[in-house]
């Protein structure tokens, strides 16, 4: 995988994973292209689409567009199921998750993508696994400092 | 200074603006408070504000002023601030900054540190964003990690390892150790990573893959996990509906692909799993699919066997009618790439692939639109032409060019009749005019010289698709072109095909003119129009004078190839009127340089009714011209008249014979244009061994002249001549041109020139200028023998002449043994 994306219907960015040295104006570039492709596509259409040399997969959670870009031998229907897992982790951590968590805890979402996939690549496939290595690191977090020191940090 | 806002608290503050100019002053605000509590190296609210700054550089706003306090946090000893540090390091930092270079250490100490997660971050930032110099310098500590037992950390070392051979290739040899028991685990994340880390070394070294196919016997490690993959029963820590650990087993397939490829052992090792996976998946969701989907590139890429293969593209033939479109995209790619290899079983699913052709989805169009092509046939291109030029109809205009390109290399290839063909490129014209390529105009137009007996109703078609609207350029080119060319057969109103039109000179200078005016012509096909109207001066017969004022106007045009060509006219018109009919004869046929190699025999693939046009006998109107001419005018110094095609054939001629240069045919004035001369041709009875397959070579590409001739016949007043020419190209071709003239003192009538060769050889006779032979030698019977000898054995020929003379029938035998070695050998 070369980068993942996550924006709103309205073209907001909300979270951006990019696997492969780019400059950050070629980044925006990138994005602000790639959005414009994407939400242009009508909703019986393929989650597949070819984008300059990439194959691009696709697909829309509620308000938010999960979007990957992959190589050409890479198996287009099993990066379905990678968003798919994402998502879920994401729900399963965040109980029942909404665009509006990704925005309030974008760091988290991050941290969550960075234990699921390293390089593009799955680390590991047992979500009970990934979860828990995400929960062990917070209460890691927590046992420096108590929680309400966290929170008025605004980082709880 | 009071304590720097919280991050949600900023979300939320920056979430209430209400335009761009607002949200962009609370960010400046916080940015300047953040570069004061910056600089007050303040350790408490580090974190916090570089939180904050990643999240406005989310937003787009420029955030590098905190690259150094990244830096800072990942040195500190708190595990938030790793945390947020490294984050902040994957998202401001990228290798092209030096700065990032200091993280080298801190990245190392971490490796080492006594906390897993900490490690974690470590490994997870070197494999993301490393550069080549931290690879380098790091690689060590990762390959430790590769060795640890614990599986948290192994795994990520992994993935790490292979983000290191990607920087930085040379490294591999030291990872190779660490891999020995990577397989031997029994951690679903470690076996996962480790597949793709032996993937990646597999693929990028070929002396790798061998080690690995030999030495460590990989094949059969992947096979039997594989195996308990399928064969377990539920576990719920990896399932994904109803499936084991589909992650996993895609990536056992791929690997399993590259250890097979081009290598048969392994192949077959794995022949046995690949069947049973494509046979046991679970195919109602989209995961058992993927599964399916990565089997099948597997079993079409390595050296599966034949059923297995047949087994991989029915998987598809499913696909192409599941109801996700997804998976009918999928197959539709993945048949694309199998369809040169595996031809036939793909054309099983030809009419699912050809439904795909009228789908909502641009990019299963596209696939299905390029699929079509590569399926197109002697024997399917009446249908799929039909719902091919739909398609160009109704599609998207980014497709409507390569459509179009496709659909004349389709047809030039396998058009079943001239007619058709004719007809399929007035259709892409008309209907996708103004997308066909620029190129594709000249091929148009050498293809419809080529078409000799279709010249009347192409040009009344053309004639008829441009007086609507003359918008289209190619169209407007080829159309200008051939009204140039037979402009006068329009006129005649000689068209067999269809219902010939009323059409008066002055009404076909109208549309030309037309055309030459208008704002929407380009200056090409302005130059196109002028060329035309100025033959037609050559074939019109009452308007000569107004062509003669069209030209002159146009010689003050502003365009300049245009002026030169007006000017160049003029002055034929003025100086050069004796050269003007020779110089706008009409076009002999040209040589086809086509892209498909010049000896490829069009299949007909068992398509044995020919179309109404071709069981028609010689025609005996119009003749059409064929590749005689062109080896008459390069004998030089023949009477150009036309001559008939042998048999009617179902394959397209494509011609031999150079392009002549109009000018370097001035030698041949006299003769005029190689315009119908009805009468003068005879209907030849044919012999029953004439064949047609030399029509499909191109001869005569080099001639090699300095055969001698011999008198092959010469009795009664009657002598008949032999001279001989063999290509350079095609040896085993002899072209025999024959002249009968007559001594005596009265013509000789109605004759008829027969030959028959030996077995071993092939012949082709074509029609004489004529039958009858004048008196006194004063002129001759030429016709044209073409001799296919590939045994290179030696020439004799029989001939029979038949001929009435003197009001009597005269018939004779005669056996020619004469040949010169150098026509045979």
């Amino acid at each position: 995988m070369r980068f993942m994306l996550l924006f709103s219907r309205q073209g907001k960015l909300r979270l951006q994973k990019w696997y492969l040295a780019t400059s950050d104006k070629e980044r925006k570039k990138m994005v602000r292209e790639l959005m414009q492709v994407v939400l242009a596509r009508k909703p019986k259409m393929c989650s597949f689409l070819e984008w300059r040399d990439l194959k691009v997969v696709y697909k829309r959670y509620a308000s938010l567009y999960f979007c990957c870009a992959i190589e050409g031998q890479d198996n287009e229907l099993i990066t379905l199921e990678l968003i798919h897992r994402y998502v879920e982790l994401l729900d399963k951590y965040f109980g029942s998750v909404c665009e509006l968590d990704i925005i309030f805890n974008f760091e988290k979402a991050y941290f969550i993508l960075d234990e699921f996939l390293m390089g593009g690549d799955v680390q590991d496939t047992s979500k009970k696994s990934v979860l828990k290595a995400i929960e062990q690191a917070d209460l890691l977090q927590e046992d420096e400092s108590p929680r309400s020191v966290l929170e008025e940090m605004g980082l709880a | 200074m009071p304590a720097p806002i919280r991050l949600r608290e900023l979300i939320r503050t920056i979430r209430t603006a209400r335009t761009q100019a607002e949200e962009r002053e609370m960010i400046q605000k916080e940015c300047a408070a953040i570069r004061s509590s910056f600089r007050e190296e303040d350790n408490t609210y580090r974190c916090r504000n570089v939180a904050k700054l990643l999240y406005m550089h989310m937003l787009g706003y420029p955030a590098h002023f905190g690259q150094l306090e990244c830096l800072k946090l990942i040195a500190s000893q708190k595990f938030t601030d790793k945390r947020i540090g490294y984050l902040g390091a994957m998202l401001l930092l990228d290798e092209r900054q030096d700065v990032h270079l200091l993280m080298t250490n801190c990245i190392k100490n971490d490796l080492n540190h006594s906390t897993q997660f900490v490690q974690g971050l470590a490994l997870c930032t070197l494999g993301c964003m490393g550069s080549s110099e931290m690879c380098r310098d790091l690689a060590g500590e990762v390959e430790k990690l590769l060795k640890t037992s614990n599986s948290y950390l192994r795994k990520k070392a992994a993935l790490c390892a292979v983000h290191v051979i990607r920087k930085v290739p040379e490294l591999m040899e030291m990872f190779l150790p660490a891999t020995k028991n990577l397989l031997n685990e029994k951690n679903h994340g470690v076996l996962h990573t480790s597949v793709v880390l032996l993937t990646e070394m597999c693929e990028r070294s070929p002396d790798m893959l061998a080690h690995f196919r030999k030495n460590e016997k990989l094949v059969p490690q992947l096979v039997r996990i594989l195996k308990n993959l399928i064969m377990s029963g539920y576990s719920p820590e990896h399932d994904v509906s109803g499936i084991s650990d589909p992650f996993l087993q895609v990536r056992i397939l791929r690997l399993l692909r590259i250890l097979g490829r081009n290598d048969d052992d392994s192949s077959e090792a794995m022949n046995d799993i690949l069947a049973q996976v494509a046979t046991n998946t679970e195919t109602s969701k989209n995961v058992g699919n993927a599964i399916l989907y990565e089997t099948v590139l597997t079993i079409m890429d390595i050296k599966s066997e034949s059923g297995l293969r047949v087994l991989a593209i029915n998987i598809l033939g499913r696909f192409l009618l599941n109801n996700d479109k997804n998976i009918r995209y999928v197959a539709l790619t993945s048949l694309l790439k199998t369809v040169q290899t595996d031809h036939n079983a793909v054309q099983r699913h030809r009419s699912t692939i050809v439904d795909c052709l009228k789908d909502l989805d641009v990019s299963i169009k596209r696939r299905a639109m390029e699929l079509s092509f590569a399926l197109v046939n002697g024997n399917n291109i009446r249908g799929m032409m039909k719902e091919l030029l739909y398609f160009l109809d109704s599609c998207e205009p980014e497709f409507k060019a390569d459509c179009a390109s496709g659909i004349f290399l389709a047809a030039e290839k396998y058009a079943p009749s001239k007619r058709w063909h004719i007809d399929t490129i007035m259709r892409v014209l008309t209907t996708a005019g103004s997308y066909v390529r620029d190129d594709a105009v000249p091929n148009l137009i050498q293809l419809i010289t080529n078409s000799v007996e279709m010249h009347a109703y192409t040009v009344q078609r053309l004639y008829k698709a441009i007086l609507g609207d003359y918008s289209q350029q190619p169209l407007v080119q080829v159309a200008a072109w051939c009204i140039g060319e037979y402009g006068d057969l329009l006129v005649s109103g000689q068209c067999e095909e269809e219902e010939p039109i009323q059409v008066t000179e002055d009404e076909v200078l109208d549309i030309l003119e037309s055309v030459l005016i208008s704002n929407m012509s380009t200056s090409v096909t302005r130059g196109y129009a002028l060329t035309a109207i100025m033959k037609l001066s050559t074939r019109f017969t009452c308007t000569v004078n107004r062509i003669k004022k069209v030209v002159s106007i146009y010689g003050s045009s502003i365009d300049v190839e245009l002026q030169q060509r007006a000017v160049e006219y003029n002055a034929l018109f003025k100086k050069y009127d004796h050269m003007r009919s020779a110089l706008l004869e009409r076009m002999p046929v040209m040589e086809k340089v086509t892209t498909n190699g010049p000896t490829e025999i069009v299949q007909t693939n068992g398509e044995t009714e020919p179309a109404p046009l071709e069981t028609k006998p010689p025609p005996t109107g119009p003749q059409p011209t064929s590749q005689a001419n062109d080896l008459l005018d390069l004998l030089g110094g023949n009477d150009i008249t036309p001559v008939i095609p042998t048999v009617p054939t179902s394959k397209p001629a494509s011609a031999g014979g150079e392009l002549l240069d109009l000018l370097g045919d001035i030698n041949l004035t006299g003769s005029p244009a190689a315009a119908a001369t009805p009468s003068s041709v005879p209907q030849i009875s044919q012999p029953p061994f004439l064949l047609d397959g030399l029509s499909s070579q191109p001869l005569f590409n080099d001639i090699t002249t300095g055969i001698p001739s011999i008198t092959a016949y010469s009795k009664n007043g009657l002598k008949i001549e032999f001279t001989f020419e063999r290509s350079n190209t095609n040896p085993s071709v002899t072209v025999i041109t024959i002249q009968a003239s007559n001594s005596t003192e009265l013509d000789m009538t109605d004759f008829v020139f027969q030959a028959a060769v030996p077995k071993t050889f092939q012949l082709q006779l074509l029609s004489p200028s004529s039958s009858i032979v004048p008196a006194f030698n004063t002129g001759t019977i030429t016709q044209v023998i073409k001799v296919l000898n590939p045994q290179k054995q030696q020439l004799r020929m029989r001939i029979k002449l038949t001929y009435n003379h003197k009001g009597s029938a005269m018939q004779d035998l005669a056996e020619v043994n004469n040949f010169p070695p150098q026509s045979w050998q």
